[in-house]
């Protein structure tokens, strides 16, 4: 009776402790930002934890969908506020601004010019690169609602949810990141 | 067990370590890599991407400004 009460035990303690190793092997990432430098940054350290063999996922709201976008997205069927925030959003990782020194959007030619320099991989190809190595990306309803952004408007292969899908992978990562 | 060389000059953080996670993937435990980068950032990252993914650094040399890492896949 003791010994099997005994048995019991461990295995919860088993099971417990799988959970919490499991916690280690996974990266959760908000990308809020639009951003050209911040969604290069948020897809080198996603890149990174692919490559160290961790499961990431990516929870992309607000201005951080301009980078999600198709290049030749457009305004069919959305109201004028829509179609306006559309027109003037750029669309796909080659049209982003810059945080700093912008520059009319002179900015962010001088740093690709500047990265290519040094050999820095394109934030298009760090994308792709973290897409083939399998990280999640999960788009925010609620942001594409208010912006009137459709699934169809963003790249293929991504999920739409909301905080509670973000927060359910969070709980279940030990790194969490606000960009 | 014939080592495998992996030439990643010329490439920037983060590319030597997702090209040696891509290369180190496809092989079999026990298979040997020599990974050459001149990223000034290539010994601590290499270092710390062994930690985590358990495959085994048994040597990193500097010559100039070439790093040359080599590694067992676990």
């Amino acid at each position: 009776m003791e010994n099997q009460e005994l048995s019991r035990t461990v295995q919860e303690l088993q099971e417990r402790l799988d959970k919490l190793e499991a916690k280690n092997t996974r990266l959760t990432m908000v990308l809020f930002s639009g951003d050209f430098d911040k969604v290069m940054a948020a897809f080198i350290i996603a890149n990174g934890a692919l490559a160290m063999g961790k499961e990431v996922t990516l929870f992309v709201t607000f201005w951080g969908l301009d980078a999600l976008k198709k290049p030749d997205m457009g305004s069919a069927g959305k109201n004028f506020l829509e179609k306006m925030v559309t027109l003037m959003r750029p669309k796909g990782p080659a049209k982003l601004p810059t945080s700093k020194m912008n520059f009319g959007g002179i900015g962010p030619k001088l740093f690709q010019y500047m990265m290519g320099q040094k050999n820095v991989e394109p934030l298009s190809s760090l994308i792709e690169m973290s897409r083939e190595f399998g990280i999640k990306i999960i788009a925010c309803q609620m942001s594409m609602d208010v912006m009137g952004i459709k699934k169809e408007d963003l790249i293929d292969g991504i999920e739409v949810g909301g905080v509670a899908a973000f927060l359910s992978e969070s709980y279940a990562s030990n790194t969490t990141l606000f960009v | 067990m014939a080592t495998t060389k992996l030439d990643f000059k010329g490439m920037n953080c983060p590319m030597p370590i997702m090209k040696t996670a891509i290369a180190i993937k496809k092989a079999v435990s026990g298979d040997v890599f020599e990974v050459v980068s001149n990223d000034p950032g290539f010994e601590p990252d290499i270092k710390a991407w062994c930690k985590e993914t358990g495959n085994i650094l048994t040597s990193i040399t500097k010559t100039g400004s070439e790093f040359t890492a080599i590694i067992t896949k676990k």
